[in-house]
């Protein structure tokens, strides 16, 4: 159920080149799932004035907190990046339709591929999948080193494989190099990144069975507005689909990339 | 307590606050949030003949203390909108106002004719002001002439009361207040958005794809203000104002000017809530100022 929550903010931590780590804590943490994400109103004033969607990297239901990672930079993740402990932030969510977690069966093989500042998401998911027994590969394309977070977090649920355009960090090039080379044995991938990444995924394993989250600039975040729609292919009835309430997260061979 | 129940031309409004058409898409997403027999009225987003997919994104762009958008009047077509849509809003207690759109007057005059017949559906809203569409409604709004024809023509066909949404972007929105009321309307809403336009800072090049986008939230308020403030003054004919609302006292200070009842657009947006809050305020605020009827307020600043 999506509910309007002023939520605590526990803990606020920088912990790469402009990527901050926030745990917000509150009601709104027992309804989410991996791959939702939530609307942030960072001010109580006009300016910014929409919300700025963000996706949920960690859940802990015991102590109410959720944890979100982001890149400041504009206005709004700007200012959010400022809020400090203890202060209270205007939260709409869970929204959207997340990873299906049970899409793995159990002691099957989970592929994990994220682009940038679409790798959190991917974290929460890998500990649901691990809780089920799933092994989980993750392999992670970044910009550069310095915007590079999470890799120790992520090795100890998985084999874990960093690349780098620049070479810094990990393999130099994109994912898809590195999948190229790796070759990994799995059932389903999921993914998250940018469009031309997503495009790569579906044409590399057409056979597979995938699930990817898209990202859209959204306006409400619950579909009212239409601003986030895509266009889908023709294997779906729909002529449309809105990333923000039927997805972010849809089955591969749904949009049209 | 204040008493907030207002009637219009077809409308019995149990308060004066109704979301705006295409702020709200057909009450769904809402409903999941809050009983929408709550709100006075739902203007519903604007319907077409043939379903419509709109703009290329990104189709929207925040600027400050507002936001443009270039949809581009995506609907699922009249044909949806009579067998879905609106009987599954008749479960609410709450009137319909059927926003119509269209390219030629033919267009309008064809889903008037028949999304009229739909039995909760209270008010047609002519959509001669989005400025997103090519060759779209807003050459009806721009054009006095024009203006009253296709209001004479919707009117012929329609079994409810016609309201007509003005656009901003004339040089004189008086006088095509006043076209709409010889052609017959029942009653005017206003604003639409202004057209505008956001730049990429590093490329230069407008950000949202169809290029310019309507500018709607509180940044275009004072604007809707002066014009309501006019056309009050010009027409006898009631008027829904719009433009920026985001709380009660927006609310008082539209109907001050001249509405007798308040849509709220962008605000749905930024908080879902919006305007079951608004009607919850109103009362209150009405109290402070020691208001007893709303119909009070109605044009208070021209008194």
């Amino acid at each position: 159920m999506i509910q309007q929550e002023r939520m605590t903010v526990v803990q606020q931590e920088k912990i790469a080149k402009n990527i901050y780590e926030l745990t917000l804590q509150g009601e709104i943490v027992q309804d989410a799932s991996p791959g939702q994400f939530v609307h942030i109103r960072v001010s109580d004033s006009f300016e910014p004035l929409l919300r700025r969607p963000i996706s949920i990297a960690n859940i802990n239901k015991e102590s109410r907190e959720f944890t979100l990672i982001y890149r400041a930079e504009g206005r709004g993740t700007q200012s959010l990046s400022q809020k400090q402990i203890g202060d209270e932030v205007d939260v709409l969510g869970p929204l959207g339709n997340g990873f299906p977690v049970d899409a793995v069966p159990k002691g099957g093989t989970a592929l994990l591929v994220g682009g940038g500042i679409g790798v959190p998401p991917l974290y929460e998911l890998s500990k649901q999948l691990k809780a089920r027994d799933v092994r989980t590969i993750h392999v992670f394309g970044f910009a550069t080193e310095d915007v590079t977070f999470y890799e120790e977090k992520f090795s100890t649920l998985g084999d874990t494989h960093y690349v780098t355009v620049d070479g810094t960090h990990g393999t130099k090039g994109f994912v898809t190099d590195l999948l190229e080379e790796l070759t990994p044995e799995f059932d389903t991938f999921y993914a998250c990144g940018p469009l031309p990444m997503l495009r790569a995924l579906e044409n590399f394993y057409p056979e597979k069975q995938g699930f990817l989250s898209f990202e859209e600039r959204m306006g409400c975040g619950i579909g009212a507005c239409f601003a986030c729609v895509c266009k889908t292919t023709d294997k779906v009835e729909k002529d449309y689909v809105k990333v923000c309430s039927d997805g972010p997260v849809f089955a591969k061979g749904v949009v049209k990339l | 307590m204040s008493n907030i129940s207002i009637q219009l031309p077809g409308l019995e409004l149990k308060n004066p606050i109704m979301p705006a058409s295409g702020c709200f898409g057909f009450g769904r997403e809402f409903a999941n949030l809050y009983d929408l027999s709550k709100l006075g009225a739902i203007m519903i987003k604007a319907t077409t003949v043939e379903p419509r997919f709109g703009n290329p994104t990104p189709r929207v762009a925040e600027t400050p203390a507002g936001m443009l958008n270039a949809i581009g009047l995506q609907n699922p077509g009249l044909e949806k909108v009579m067998s879905e849509e609106l009987p599954w809003l008749e479960r609410f207690d709450v009137p319909i106002i059927a926003n119509v759109a269209g390219s030629l007057l033919d267009d309008y005059v064809d889903v008037a004719r028949e999304i009229s017949k739909a039995p909760n559906v209270k008010a047609l809203e002519l959509n001669i002001s989005c400025p997103n569409v090519k060759q779209g409604g807003i050459t009806f709004g721009t054009d006095a002439v024009v203006a009253r024809q296709l209001v004479e023509a919707v009117k012929a066909v329609s079994k409810v009361p016609v309201y007509v949404k003005l656009s901003p972007n004339v040089t004189n929105i008086v006088e095509i207040a006043q076209a709409v009321e010889i052609g017959g309307a029942d009653g005017i809403t206003m604003i639409n958005t202004l057209v505008g336009m956001r730049l990429d800072e590093r490329t230069g090049k407008p950000v949202i794809a169809n290029g310019t986008g309507g500018l709607s939230g509180p940044a275009v308020k004072p604007v809707a203000i002066r014009m309501v403030y006019e056309v009050y003054k010009a027409v006898e004919i009631p008027i829904i104002g719009m433009g920026g609302v985001t709380c009660a006292q927006d609310v008082i200070d539209f109907m001050s000017a001249g509405a007798s009842a308040v849509a709220v657009g962008t605000a749905n947006f930024v908080d879902p809530f919006v305007c079951p809050k608004i009607i919850e305020e109103l009362p209150k605020k009405l109290d402070e100022l020691g208001i007893e009827s709303i119909k009070d307020l109605i044009g208070r600043s021209h008194r």
